[in-house]
């Protein structure tokens, strides 16, 4: 075959397979979003599930999601940024640091059913805090602080090092330059990046089955007391969430319209992780331009 | 005349920097406490069994039975490992080429645009949630497999074909970044020397960057072979040894999904979960050794 | 060597060497700095003076693998002692580099932050610091009007500028410049070197610089500096008009370096 016969075949491989990858793509969204945004409403999204028959909604599962993220961000922003500027600012170059830096790796290569069954095991019964919004929030903070890790590290690192040595310069303890200068600045690439991690603990599903549980009590969305029992906010209940209703519903759903609620919520997951990756995109992008134009800031 | 140092007071910026130390000594302790307890807790549970003399190694790893509720119990996992291996290459081998495709169409062929393109594309299949891929699996490939080949659909064709998609975007990012990073006179001098795009692509770019690729490969391997109910969803769940592609199969991590919430804590059938808990955790370790070997390899 | 230090000087250092490594980028240098002078030090790329300057404030500390022998001597102490408290030291030593390096935040947050992080308390007090500095390096007529604007929208010769003001905001005794101009147009070139005469009125001033003529124009004190080691060092118009080694002369001419 002549080069440039091979060469024109190839190239139209090429590009065929990259426009097939971008085909798949819009058929996957398309296909949720067109079966499943005729099934959401408003009572889908606020109303309890059903068990047996139709008309059942998502409304504790999708508050139980946003919930649990809440918790989970808590808990792992603050451990997450600590480790994090270890690594970018403390950590010299050796032993310890590599032995860490393996650690941070192995740890986000653990599949997430491990890390879920990790927490049954420690969180759950070692613990004693059953199944849980609690215990839900600790397994993925397992799952997601290396993640956090190496954001925070790789944010810091993109701080130009001179603002660094300003700092010293002016008698500034490290802490006060770690906190007060470099923070600041490093501050939009962690926020983009804890956004689009966040998305990823909003859709995990396997982690949670044996932590949060796969069920809910029947949730009293009046009492906003975190220590009653059927409050919405209370961290020791049960709390099955979004994707892990979706697994259930597909798996051992007994309403007859398990597979349009499958749907539905399937929607509801996708169309929010999208918020999040417009979210972290805008707000990245926002941040960065109030911080680096000329415009006003204080 | 020389003055002795006074003793330093201690200040506030002596107090500062030691909280913050203590902070940061305190997550990173934390991380390391978080991993050594949790290769601890699974080993410790996942060997249980062949401490007890319940099983033996080799029954467990090469035994084809899995009858964890019979008379006389077996508890082979030859299964579970053969499906979660098959469906893991089987995704690998689907998902390369057209991420190597993509990855060339980003950086190659069309740089400007094609980036834009498909970079959004990529972090978009990458944030959509496991379990909706499964539900599309469920919804779409299930139903198209039966209806264009033997058997009912579910097995061990349509979990590779949920897990490729799904690893696509790993080993997409993976190799644009390793295609981007070439230097680009290596490049100019093929052109120079008259070779077309797909001699230059085919005999120098792919060849340079072939250990780079192959981390992308493990990586999106890695993914392939822990994810759990992407999988569960599709495969359908028998525990035998799948001899054709469109027969209903187990993985490691489907059989766990399954079962582990139906068994006692503490019963030989549960302990037998663990060690497949264990056999994915070596497995994970296993990756991670390659792409380190790979990535060394690369800097050189 | 011109001067032996047989009188020490308040702020001089004394056979400093430092190392990366096994590598000694400096060896042994002893250099007096005298009250309201200003010192140039000059020689080719890689020939220590910028690492000499960087150690004066312990700022090689953080670069792993240096390690520094022999004194620096501030007022009795050695200041490269093992007990120092370096924080506390570097209040005392100002530092202004090649490239502006403001932070990233407002203009009058760049230069209250430091005394603000040193205990002075009360706007006024503040006020009175960020007006003070910014007139100090003639800064404070082209600012006054948006001191809450981002320090990064000045221009490159503001910024420098309000570097120096922000390093004159903690009251430091002494000055370390290391090229502090190269980066800057003729015209802010110029009212940084008018800035440097001025400020050497009230403190010891250090600074490293590639510009023969530069140095001539401002320093009191010249050292030529050839990999590593201390050369020549003397009044800079006799280093400039008879120096006493055949190098120096070289250098001076342009015909290395």
């Amino acid at each position: 075959m002549k080069p440039r016969t091979a060469d024109k075949i190839a190239t139209t491989l090429i590009v065929f397979f990259a426009l097939l990858i971008v085909a798949i793509l819009v058929g996957l969204l398309g296909y949720i979003l067109v079966r499943g945004l005729n099934h959401i409403s408003w009572d889908f999204l606020t109303s309890a599930p059903q068990k047996i028959r139709a008309g059942g909604g998502v409304g504790p599962q999708l508050f139980n999601s946003l919930y649990l993220l809440v918790l989970t961000l808590i808990i792992t922003v603050p451990l997450g940024l600590g480790a994090g500027i270890y690594m970018a600012e403390y950590a010299r170059p050796g032993k310890i640091t590599g032995f860490i830096r393996l650690i941070v790796e192995v740890l986000s290569s653990f599949p997430s059913i491990v890390v879920g069954l990790f927490g049954l095991l420690l969180i759950v019964n070692y613990f004693d805090l059953g199944f849980s919004l609690i215990s839900g929030a600790i397994a993925l903070t397992f799952f997601n602080l290396p993640l956090m890790v190496r954001i925070t590290e790789q944010a810091f690192r993109t701080v130009p090092k001179q603002q660094k040595e300003a700092g010293f310069a002016l008698g500034l303890s490290k802490w006060k330059i770690v906190t007060s200068v470099l923070l600041p600045v490093a501050l939009p690439t962690i926020i983009t990046g804890t956004i689009l991690s966040a998305g990823r603990v909003f859709g995990e599903a396997a982690a949670l089955m044996f932590t949060a549980g796969m069920s809910s009590p029947r949730l009293n969305f009046s009492d906003w007391n975190p220590l009653h029992s059927n409050s919405p906010l209370n961290p020791f209940r049960p709390a099955e969430t979004l994707a892990v209703h979706i697994w259930k519903v597909n798996s051992e759903g007994l309403a007859p319209d398990a597979m349009q609620i499958a749907a539905g919520a399937s929607a509801v997951l996708v169309i929010m992780v999208l918020l999040f990756n417009l979210l972290a995109r805008y707000f990245g992008r926002f941040i960065y331009r109030k911080l680096t134009a000329s415009k006003r800031m204080n | 005349m020389r003055v002795k140092p006074k003793k330093t007071r201690i200040e506030k910026h002596h107090i500062e920097d030691f909280l913050g130390r203590i902070y940061m000594s305190f997550c990173v302790l934390l991380l390391i406490v978080i991993i050594v307890s949790m290769v601890y807790f699974v080993a410790s549970k996942g060997i249980a069994n062949f401490v007890s003399g319940e099983m033996k190694v080799s029954d467990f790893l090469f035994g084809s039975k899995w009858a964890p509720e019979a008379d006389t119990p077996s508890y082979g996992a030859l299964p579970f490992i053969t499906g979660s291996f098959l469906v893991t290459l089987l995704a690998a081998l689907i998902a390369s080429p057209l991420s190597i495709c993509a990855a060339l169409f980003m950086t190659e062929i069309v740089p400007g645009w094609g980036k834009k393109l498909l970079q959004p594309v990529i972090e978009l299949l990458s944030g959509i949630p496991s379990v909706v891929y499964g539900f599309v699996g469920l919804s779409v490939i299930v139903p198209f497999l039966r209806n264009t080949f033997p058997g009912q659909g579910i097995g061990v064709a349509a979990g590779a074909l949920v897990l490729s998609v799904m690893i696509l975007p790993t080993i997409t990012s993976v190799a644009a970044d390793a295609l981007a990073s070439l230097p680009q006179n290596l490049k100019e001098s093929s052109f120079a020397l008259g070779a077309t795009r797909w001699q230059t692509i085919s005999r120098v770019i792919l060849p340079t960057t072939l250990p780079a690729i192959m981390t992308g490969v493990v990586l999106g391997m890695a993914r392939a072979f822990g994810e759990a109910l992407a999988v569960q969803m599709v495969i359908g769940n028998a525990p035998f040894v799948p001899r054709s592609l469109f027969e209903s199969a187990s993985t490691l991590t489907s059989v766990i999904t399954l079962s582990m919430g139906n068994t006692t804590m503490g019963s030989p059938q549960n302990n037998a979960l663990w060690s497949m808990a264990l056999v994915l955790m070596l497995m994970t370790f296993i990756f991670v050794l390659l792409v380190r070997m790979l990535e060394r390899r690369n800097k050189i | 060597m011109g001067t032996a230090a047989a009188v020490r000087e308040s702020f001089q250092t004394e056979n400093l060497s430092i190392f990366y490594g096994t590598y000694e980028a400096v060896k042994g240098i002893s250099l007096p700095f005298a009250q309201n002078t200003v010192t140039a030090l000059i020689g080719p790329s890689g020939c220590g003076k910028s690492t000499f300057l960087r150690s004066l404030n312990r700022m090689n500390d953080d670069i792993s693998g240096s390690t520094t022998k022999g004194s620096i001597w501030i007022d009795g102490v050695d200041i490269n002692a093992s007990g120092t408290d370096v924080i506390k030291l570097r209040q005392k030593i100002g530092m202004v580099w090649q490239k502006p390096n403001p932070f990233y935040k407002s203009i009058y947050d760049n230069i209250a932050f430091g005394p603000k992080y040193h205990g002075i308390k009360g706007k006024a007090a503040l006020d009175e610091i960020v007006e003070s500095s910014l007139r100090r390096a003639a800064l404070w007529d082209e600012v006054k009007d948006r001191l809450k604007d981002s320090a990064l929208a000045l221009s490159g010769g503001q910024q420098q500028r309000l570097c120096i003001a922000r390093a004159l905001s903690v009251n430091p005794q002494i000055l370390l410049l290391d090229e502090p101009a190269s980066a800057l147009d003729p015209v802010s070139t110029g009212k940084v070197e008018e800035l440097i005469k001025e400020l050497k009125e009230e403190l010891r001033i250090v600074i490293v610089t590639h510009n023969m003529q530069q140095a001539a124009r401002i320093s009191d004190y010249t050292a030529y500096f050839y990999l590593g080691s201390l050369v020549e060092y003397d009044k800079t118009e006799k280093v400039f008009s008879n120096p006493e080694n055949q190098m120096t002369q070289e250098y001076i001419m342009g015909r290395f370096g």
